[in-house]
């Protein structure tokens, strides 16, 4: 936290203007009391399990610890275990690339759909607003069933298309093999990312001072040049936050590919660290694996999460 | 910033010199080009969603054809019917309510009071709250279930209502706390402080003042927990791993993973049934909630 720049004011512990000196006693207790039924829920079903989440991934806790034998303390063997075992590093290194390649393609995808907002007129400019908003009220449950059963083997309307143009789609299965498999759980993330992003990046589009935009134009600026140097970096504490937030949640992925692996995909060579430590932990019994992989994805995810933190911090007081 | 009314500074500023004819002439082929990718746009944002409703509306023989039927000729419930009939629709639905909504009532509650604390109040420790609460937020729910099944396992509280609660309260709370106190904020305390000159008590001040300003806020903010709460799918999987106890997903799930082959009619059916709720709440709170979600990121 050391990291992190000074969060408020110096004069924010001071009592603020109007509950001045003639505060009485009980209100100063009273802040406190009103965070307490929050921070209660918080620490005994957050903090606790997180503390718990810990302490397992030190444990040898298998199928026999299932049954009531106490858990053996044995360090950080669990950790030396995936981190000698190639699957882990495989699923690490497939997860952060598919994390990189979901939000690159959010981003530019997002921003090119948030600057055709800007520039179609009106009609099309709602038309393209609220199908968006359709995209992104989808459950995530319901979106990636729909692209399943889009990219179904037999009836999928995917593979009849193909055929019209002349493929050979008839009984394409696009689940088995695991590149194919990548691409449709990134179509299903992208399109549920872009609308958020896609929003985000046109509300901030339309606070572009729009006389230093005319200004670039009238010393020659061209469409590219003025976004180059205009716009991008006006927005550039927007972008910021949004690849953080994008990173955060594409690291996460679990919904899409535990459905997508019961539809037909091999789920060895398509696990991502969400699923990977769901199937240690409740298929293959293994807990304390389990939650050494977590602890991991935990890790990974605070790295950015300070990083989120820092763009937020810079840009409002708390 | 609401994002269905359009923006005031909708058109791309012209420079005063230039003539209008001028202007239309030399951006006439790049409209175009512009237009036909809007189109492209709204037809692959819409796709999935009109196709999820087609195909739950038309027979069996006619989603497994040859050609797809783009639109549903021969409508049929049938498969309305089939999706209440499946496993344990309506216990799955009640399971749903009933977690979703105490979350949101609880969630509410515990978020305006910690919201009132951080925004009306200085005091030791108020900082560090609210960065708490914005690193909380982050934590990856999937990196917490292992260890969360182990906890509440402890307590006894795996399939069960309360402890789903607990655990959607936790996911849904500092989203809520951190909005909310946006809401707090954003009503003026010199509001509440006139209304204390005209001898209001403090709490009377707030309850007569400050609330019903930020009523819509509340309302939206609610909203929002419930569809997280109504979408949520990894902990239900886990926590709720008997078929009675299923929540709306993991019944949608199991009727999905069906041994003999998907029945999509009846999926798609399902999943409409879900979604429905969602889209509409969705779009009436959409506009107020996009600007809590990026934390004022948007700042001139």
């Amino acid at each position: 936290m050391s990291t992190l720049p000074p969060l408020a004011p110096p004069q924010a512990e001071k009592p603020a203007a109007g509950q001045g000196p003639k505060k009485p006693a009980g209100l100063k207790a009273l802040p406190y009391a009103l965070l307490l039924p929050a921070s209660l829920v918080l620490i005994l079903v957050l903090g606790y399990p997180f503390g718990r989440l810990f302490v397992l991934s030190m444990q040898k806790f298998g199928l026999k610890q299932q049954f009531g034998a106490p858990p053996d303390w044995i360090g950080l063997d669990n950790y030396t275990g995936i981190f000698q075992d190639s699957q882990f590093w495989v699923v690490l290194a497939r997860t952060i690339g598919f994390c990189a390649a979901a939000v690159v393609l959010t981003m530019v995808l997002g921003m090119l759909v948030a600057l055709l907002t800007r520039r179609v007129g009106r009609v099309l400019r709602m038309a393209l607003i609220v199908s968006l908003l359709f995209a992104w009220a989808m459950p995530p449950l319901s979106a990636t069933v729909v692209w399943q059963w889009l990219f179904d083997t037999r009836y999928g309307l995917v593979n009849w298309l193909l055929s019209q143009f002349g493929g050979d789609f008839h009984g394409h299965s696009w689940l088995s093999n695991p590149w194919s498999f990548f691409g449709v759980a990134l179509i299903i993330v992208v399109w549920m990312g872009i609308p958020f992003v896609a929003f985000t990046l046109y509300a901030g589009l339309t606070q572009v001072p729009g006389e230093v935009l005319e200004a670039a134009e009238l010393d020659g600026a061209g469409a590219a040049q003025r976004f180059r140097y205009v716009i991008l970096p006006f927005l550039r504490p927007v972008i910021l936050i949004l690849t953080a937030l994008s990173v955060l949640w594409d690291l996460r992925v679990f919904t899409q590919f535990y459905v997508l692996q019961k539809a037909g995909g091999i789920a060895r060579d398509t696990n991502v660290l969400g699923v990977y430590a769901y199937r240690l932990a409740f298929g293959e019994n293994k807990f304390d694996v389990g939650a050494a992989v977590a602890v991991v994805m935990l890790l990974i995810t605070l790295l950015f999460t300070v990083f989120y933190l820092r763009q937020i911090t810079r840009q409002e007081e708390l | 910033m609401s994002l269905t009314s359009p923006p005031k500074v909708s058109q791309p500023p012209q420079a005063p010199t230039t003539s209008p004819i001028k202007q239309t002439k030399r951006r006439r082929p790049g409209d175009l080009a512009a237009n036909l990718a809007a189109v492209v746009v709204v037809i692959i944002a819409m796709f999935p969603v009109y196709w999820m409703i087609n195909t739950s509306f038309q027979r069996g023989v006619d989603i497994q054809s040859d050609t797809p039927n783009f639109l549903p000729w021969n409508a049929t419930l049938g498969n309305y019917r089939k999706a209440f009939e499946q496993g344990d629709f309506l216990s799955a639905l009640r399971n749903s309510l009933t977690v979703t909504l105490i979350t949101v009532v609880v969630a509410i509650v515990f978020a305006l009071l910690a919201a009132v604390a951080v925004s009306r109040f200085r005091f030791r420790g108020r900082t560090t709250f609210i960065v708490a609460v914005l690193v909380v937020q982050m934590i990856p729910a999937e990196a917490m279930v292992i260890s969360l099944f182990k906890v509440l396992d402890g307590w006894q509280l795996v399939n069960t209502v309360l402890g789903l609660t607990l655990v959607y309260l936790v996911v849904v709370l500092p989203f809520t706390i951190w909005t909310l106190r946006g809401f707090v904020a954003g009503v003026p305390l010199e509001l509440e402080e006139a209304a204390m000159v005209d001898g209001c008590s403090r709490f009377q001040a707030f309850t007569k003042v400050t609330f019903p300003l930020m009523a819509p806020g509340l309302v939206a903010t609610g909203t929002f927990a419930f569809i997280q709460a109504w979408n949520e799918f990894t902990f239900a999987l886990v926590l709720m791993n008997k078929p009675a106890n299923q929540t709306l997903p993991v019944w949608l799930q199991t009727f999905n993973e069906g041994a003999k082959g998907t029945d999509w009619g009846g999926v798609m059916a399902g999943s409409t049934l879900m979604a429905i709720p969602v889209i509409v709440f969705f779009m009436i709170v959409q506009g107020r909630m996009t600007e809590g979600l990026v934390a004022g990121a948007v700042k001139g």
